[in-house]
């Protein structure tokens, strides 16, 4: 099984991870919306939970398989440890998914998660969408990344 | 006075490094992101060949050498004729010029070059093989290709490889009481013989036909994409000035980020991202249907030598790839694997089945973004003037292995 990340390295990771959704305006990512929302922590679309998710190693590499973690708090930020989470993800101008399947193998307490089987094949915009059934009832909520 | 002097052919360096560094009107602007792009698409940003958990031997030179022997060795075929070298010429970037490769009879593919492909999750066009060592047993018993069987290679290791064999993977099975030709292959007699043996013996069969695929890839691992004019650009000091690229050929690398859009899929210093796309290449009339990697995917996943199989030497954490990977379904019908860009303008045809000839029609066919014969593409048209198809075929030129 792969090395459980600590608190500290999760908490750690969030603010790499947000320097690596810098949008950047070069040739090639000319296309992608100016007014992207990049936050990683968002309440999901009916406002039952909120989420944050971030890789388990700061830098995300593109081809790579690597882990992320999720974390999930009720609409009063208490931690939730049981829920059904679903992984998916697309690029918005490239009419493709992820490379991936991406599944939650772990609920490591305190409201976090481990998500494995990342993987991101190219620079740009992807979406992350995940749908979160858990003690609220069922609800959604996608996050904007910029590779 | 003297002092003045002395400074003045300084003051004409210095106005000489002001005029080199004036902005030229007509040069194009680079942006740091662009740079580091381009950057990323080089030799220099290829990291080392990464473990293969699965292959106990992959980097073991004793498993190379005896990878490399069997490699060109064409006593692993039905007719003593096929060898991998065969369809994988060393001096012709491990491939064969062919449209449809000849094994011992015509495949319904294109043999893809094997340098760097170590890097790669998947093998095959249609990713049907999630390791080089259990993608190199495919080919071994095709019908159309080297057409043998298990027990048949077996013995051949038995009767040519038995020292080196030993020294590497430890002590051969008893190979007197196996059938002379027995798999599970098309051959219905080889098929029948496989199905008369007892367990213990496919399952020892096996593994030795799984580690003659291990030794084959330790071989294989070792073949890098050597370096193109493209990569030594880079790393000049004139970067990203012309200098060991051509105006024109600088040009065409800005189409291939920008307008052209093809880094999107040709990304990284592979010029692949090793994934499957569905982008309209025109079926072959005459062959069979061809699902690319919807089947494969369903293959890879039921293949006894896969990442998770008892003939790995891998933990199942190991195996990310494989247990994550995305699973047959209607957007991976006809697609199939990126090839790398690196030395594909020497290599025609181009596409799974050499459907098109030339790189001037592949850049026809991305600029018309055809329908897709099954599936979805997903290309969209494109918008290229005659000369900025022109530059960037040339530009594909810069990325040959340097002679």
């Amino acid at each position: 099984m792969p090395n459980l990340p600590t608190r500290r390295a999760i908490l750690a990771g969030i603010p790499l991870a947000l320097v690596a959704t810098t949008v950047s305006a070069g040739l090639f990512s000319q296309d992608i919306p100016e007014n992207l929302d990049l936050a990683l922590r968002r309440p999901t679309d009916a406002h039952h939970y909120t989420v944050a998710i971030g890789p388990v190693e700061p830098e995300v590499r593109i081809g790579r398989m690597h882990a992320w973690t999720l974390a999930l708090a009720d609409r009063r930020g208490r931690p939730i440890d049981t829920a059904r989470i679903a992984i998916d993800g697309r690029m918005p101008q490239h009419g493709h998914g992820l490379p991936s399947a991406p599944a939650v193998t772990q609920a490591l307490g305190d409201g976090q998660f481990l998500i494995e089987g990342m993987k991101f094949n190219m620079h740009g915009w992807w979406e992350i969408d995940l749908a979160i059934d858990g003690p609220a009832g069922a609800d959604t909520v996608s996050f904007n990344l910029v590779l | 006075m003297r002092r003045i002097l002395f400074a003045l052919p300084f003051a004409a360096i210095g106005a000489g490094a002001l005029a080199i560094h004036l902005p030229d009107p007509a040069a194009p602007t680079w942006s740091e992101e662009d740079l580091s792009l381009v950057r990323s698409l080089s030799l220099d940003a290829l990291p080392p060949v990464p473990a293969d958990p699965s292959n106990r031997v992959a980097d073991d030179p004793r498993a190379a050498a005896l990878g490399r022997s069997i490699f060109f060795d064409t006593r692993f075929s039905s007719n003593g004729k096929v060898a991998c070298a065969t369809c994988h010429l060393p001096d012709r970037q491990f491939q064969d010029d062919r449209a449809l490769s000849k094994g011992v009879s015509e495949t319904s593919r294109r043999a893809m070059p094997i340098a760097g492909m170590a890097h790669s999750p998947f093998l095959f066009w249609d990713g049907r093989k999630d390791s080089f060592w259990s993608q190199a047993l495919g080919p071994l018993e095709s019908a159309v290709e080297h057409g043998g069987d298990r027990t048949q290679y077996a013995h051949v290791i038995g009767a040519h490889y038995a020292e080196a064999y030993v020294e590497v993977f430890g002590p051969l099975p008893d190979l007197d009481v196996l059938p002379a030709r027995a798999g599970p292959v098309a051959d219905p007699a080889a098929a029948t013989a496989w199905e008369g043996m007892a367990r213990s013996d496919r399952e020892a069969v096996n593994l030795v036909f799984a580690n003659v695929g291990k030794a084959i890839a330790a071989f294989e691992r070792t073949i890098a994409p050597p370096e193109t004019r493209f990569d030594l650009w880079v790393a000049s000091r004139e970067f990203p000035g012309p200098g060991l690229l051509t105006t024109e050929e600088i040009a065409g690398l800005r189409v291939f980020l920008g307008a052209g859009g093809c880094v999107n899929c040709h990304g990284g210093p592979l010029l692949s991202d090793g994934h499957f796309h569905n982008t309209g290449v025109p079926a072959v009339p005459g062959l069979p249907e061809d699902r690319g990697r919807e089947t494969g995917a369903l293959l890879v996943r039921e293949d006894p030598f896969n990442c998770l199989g008892p003939y790995s030497d891998a933990q199942p954490a190991d195996c990310a790839e494989l247990r994550f990977m995305v699973p047959a379904g209607a957007d991976m019908l006809r697609a199939f694997k990126t090839p790398s860009l690196r030395g594909a303008a020497s290599r025609p045809p181009y596409m799974h089945a050499g459907q098109i000839p030339d790189l001037e029609r592949v850049i026809a066919h991305y600029v018309a973004a055809p329908e897709a014969p099954a599936g979805q593409s997903e290309l969209r048209p494109l918008t290229l003037d005659h000369t900025q198809r022109h530059e960037l075929a040339a530009f594909l030129g810069a990325l040959d292995p340097l002679p």
